[in-house]
């Protein structure tokens, strides 16, 4: 007997007790439906995580000026100017497999011919592309005697670029920030969204001196050479957790704090808050896992009980076609065929209904899901290997009935 | 002689007793005979039936079946004789419900591996000859008790078998149709079938022209019917055209 008619049968029989094999249905649906949904969101977690890395550079610490609580109240991370350019200079000289670049931040109007848009103002030093690890996409970097002698030549992000010149080439134009003249000198390649989701190409890069002399002004820092961040990079090979420890232990030095006293800085491993977010999504995977199993068992376990049910009541078919000539691989490729054919459908119910839970998850939460065909493969073999391992017993249950008792069954 | 059953003997064990349901029987049956089985309930007409089709085997004793030891094949072997060299007939006739009467018909013919186009055509044929051509799509829920027992006398017929046998074939019907369905089995001989029926109903065994009389698990009569033509003349007048 060939599988298209066993194909037949099984699809005959299933349809004459349509509700039955839906509610058999329902655990393989479900189970496959959560292996999909599994495997979308534990993908699309790491996708995630692996473009914010790509974005904000590896190995990255961030150093906030401001300590995380004071005498129990939060202050605003920033706000409390304890951080300075020579606290970046030390831990560069001090700190071997660090890399730290101090920076300024503000808001400014920057206008170009026509052209103008509200942007971020970062002021900062040359180490700040190595350490997010950002290339240029045009022009060139900061020269030493435009840091030193604070230059009015500035970096623009791709959306700056955008904005102001359209399709015009920047590099070389002169743009005004707070009405100070500067000179483009390079543009920055595309970052994308931060971890907050901000856009990062939404920047201006300026030697941090002319920052602080031009655009951002002294009245917004008391202190001559404070700075709000720091960001170090700790070099390729080397253990973020160390080096952010040894860096810790250099600004408590630098900053006379007692043993024992708070902070008065917050120093954050960026790796870690991004290791924190991927640890929830595979928290949320390794659930949909355990349901998947559990759903899948219990659905291989109700195919089995109702193939088993289903041979008692059609054991008199089973001895008429025995008795009509059908061998034994024929009753147990019958049975076999709908089991797999009750689980095949039920898994492609599944794959359905779990791409539409994907999409779902995607939209409302806002969740990345990825939809892999390896996804909908493995699944379909899933739901194909339970129907084969959970229809086998009550098929050989029916291939080994003895013909003349299965025609007198009542 | 197409079968020669000798000294058959089935016993079914219960538990610590023995149930004997035959005791040593003998019989040939040449081909082109109508044979009725009759004989009191659990005299054993079943059994000797159930081993004539190849359905069960004997506990001692020999069966040949068109020459051949049949009670020494494998179980393939022997799904493939009932397929080609047998034709059942049940009581309960056995349709498959839901199931069109021609795809009913053509179920042997699955298993022979018959393609599907002369599968269909050969059922066609089958029906036509029992008279249900117009039936053919029709499920056995749609058809009377006597066309259900035609359907399935279609289905026995359509591998071209060696024999019929049928074990009550009339016991669920009513006694004019049981009359058209051995009408029908009657014609099948009169065109060189073999047939071997069981029944009660000495209406019913007057169609055929050897009885062979069961009782505690032997043949205690075996004889021609003298009745058989009277049954013929009885068919003329009951069954319209
Ligand atoms: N599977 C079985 N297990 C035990 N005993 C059985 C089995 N099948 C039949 N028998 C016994 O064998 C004997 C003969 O049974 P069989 O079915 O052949 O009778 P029968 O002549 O067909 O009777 P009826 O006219 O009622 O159909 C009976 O005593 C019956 O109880
Ligand atoms: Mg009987």
């Amino acid at each position: 007997m060939n599988i298209g008619a066993l194909l037949r049968i099984a699809l005959r029989a299933l349809a004459i007790n349509k509700l039955r094999s839906a509610l058999t249905m329902l655990g393989i649906v479900i189970g496959v439906g959560a292996v999909i949904v599994m495997i979308g969101v534990g993908a699309g977690a790491q996708k995630r995580v692996e473009e914010q890395i790509r974005a904000l550079g590896s190995n990255l610490l961030l150093i906030m000026s401001g300590a995380r609580t004071q005498g129990g109240v939060r202050l605003a991370l920033g706000s409390g100017q304890t951080l300075s350019e020579d606290d970046a200079l030390a831990i560069n000289r001090e700190i071997p497999e660090a890399l730290a670049a101090p920076a300024l931040r503000g808001g400014a109007q920057v206008i170009w011919g026509n052209a103008n848009w509200s942007t971020q103002i970062y002021g900062t030093t040359p180490e700040y592309l190595v350490v997010r690890e950002w290339q240029l996409a045009a022009g060139r970097a900061f020269e030493p005697a435009e840091m030193s002698g604070a230059g009015k030549v500035c970096l623009i992000g791709a959306t700056v670029a955008r904005q102001l010149f359209g399709s015009a080439d920047p590099v070389d134009q002169v743009i005004r920030i707070k009405r100070v003249p500067f000179t483009v000198i390079g543009v920055l390649e595309t970052k994308g969204q931060s971890l907050m989701g901000t856009d990062q190409d939404d920047v201006i890069i300026v030697p941090i001196s002319t920052a602080r002399a031009r655009v951002l002004g002294s009245a917004t820092q008391a202190k001559q050479r404070a700075v709000a961040t720091i960001w170090v990079k700790a070099a390729e090979g080397y253990d973020t957790k160390v080096v952010e420890e040894q860096v810790r232990a250099l600004l408590r030095q630098r900053h006379r704090l007692q043993p024992g006293s708070d902070d008065d800085f917050s120093l954050r491993n960026l790796q870690e808050v991004m290791s924190a977010q991927e640890a929830s999504s595979r928290v949320l995977a390794l659930l949909l896992a355990a349901v998947a199993s559990v759903s899948l068992l219990v659905g291989g376990i109700g195919i089995m009980n109702i193939m088993l049910v289903s041979v008692t009541e059609r054991t008199r078919e089973i001895g008429l076609r025995m008795a009509l000539g059908a061998r034994t691989r024929d009753i147990l490729g019958q049975f076999l065929v709908e089991a797999v054919t009750l689980s095949l459908i039920g898994g492609l119910i599944g794959v359905g209904l779990g791409l539409a839970a994907s999409v779902a998850i995607g939209s409302f939460l806002g969740w990345r899901v990825l939809l892999a065909p390896e996804a909908v493969g493995l699944a379909v073999s899933f739901a194909f290997v339970i129907g084969v391992f959970f229809g086998f017993y009550p098929a050989r249950k029916a291939a080994r009935l003895n013909p003349v008792e299965a025609l007198r069954f009542e | 002689m197409l079968i020669e059953a000798r000294e058959l003997v089935k016993i079914y064990a219960m538990g610590e007793a023995e149930v004997r349901a035959l005791a040593g029987v003998s019989a040939d049956i040449a081909a082109g005979e109508f044979i009725a089985v009759m004989g009191p309930s659990g005299s054993g007409k079943s059994t000797f039936m159930n081993l004539l089709g190849c359905l069960d085997r004997q506990t001692s004793g020999e069966y040949l079946l068109a020459g051949e030891r049949v009670s020494q094949l494998g179980p393939d072997r022997l799904a493939r004789v009932r397929n080609r060299q047998i034709g059942f007939v049940f009581q309960h006739f056995n349709l498959l419900a839901r199931t069109p009467a021609v795809e009913n018909v053509e179920l042997p013919l699955v298993y022979a591996g018959v393609p599907g186009k002369q599968r269909r055509d050969r059922a066609m044929a089958m029906l036509a000859r029992v008279g249900l051509a117009e039936r053919a799509h029709h499920q056995p829920a749609q058809l009377s008790g006597g066309q259900q027992q035609r359907v399935a006398i279609a289905r026995a017929l359509v591998t071209e078998p060696l024999l019929i046998l049928a074990d009550e074939p009339t016991g669920a019907l009513d006694s004019r149709t049981s009359l058209e369905i051995m009408a029908l089995f009657q014609e099948l001989n009169r065109q060189g079938m073999t047939v071997v029926l069981v029944t009660h109903e000495n209406d019913v065994a007057r169609f055929a022209r050897r009885i062979l009389r069961f009782r505690d698990g032997r043949i205690v009569r075996d004889e021609p019917n003298a009745a058989a033509d009277a049954a013929r003349a009885l068919r003329a007048e009951a069954v319209p055209a």
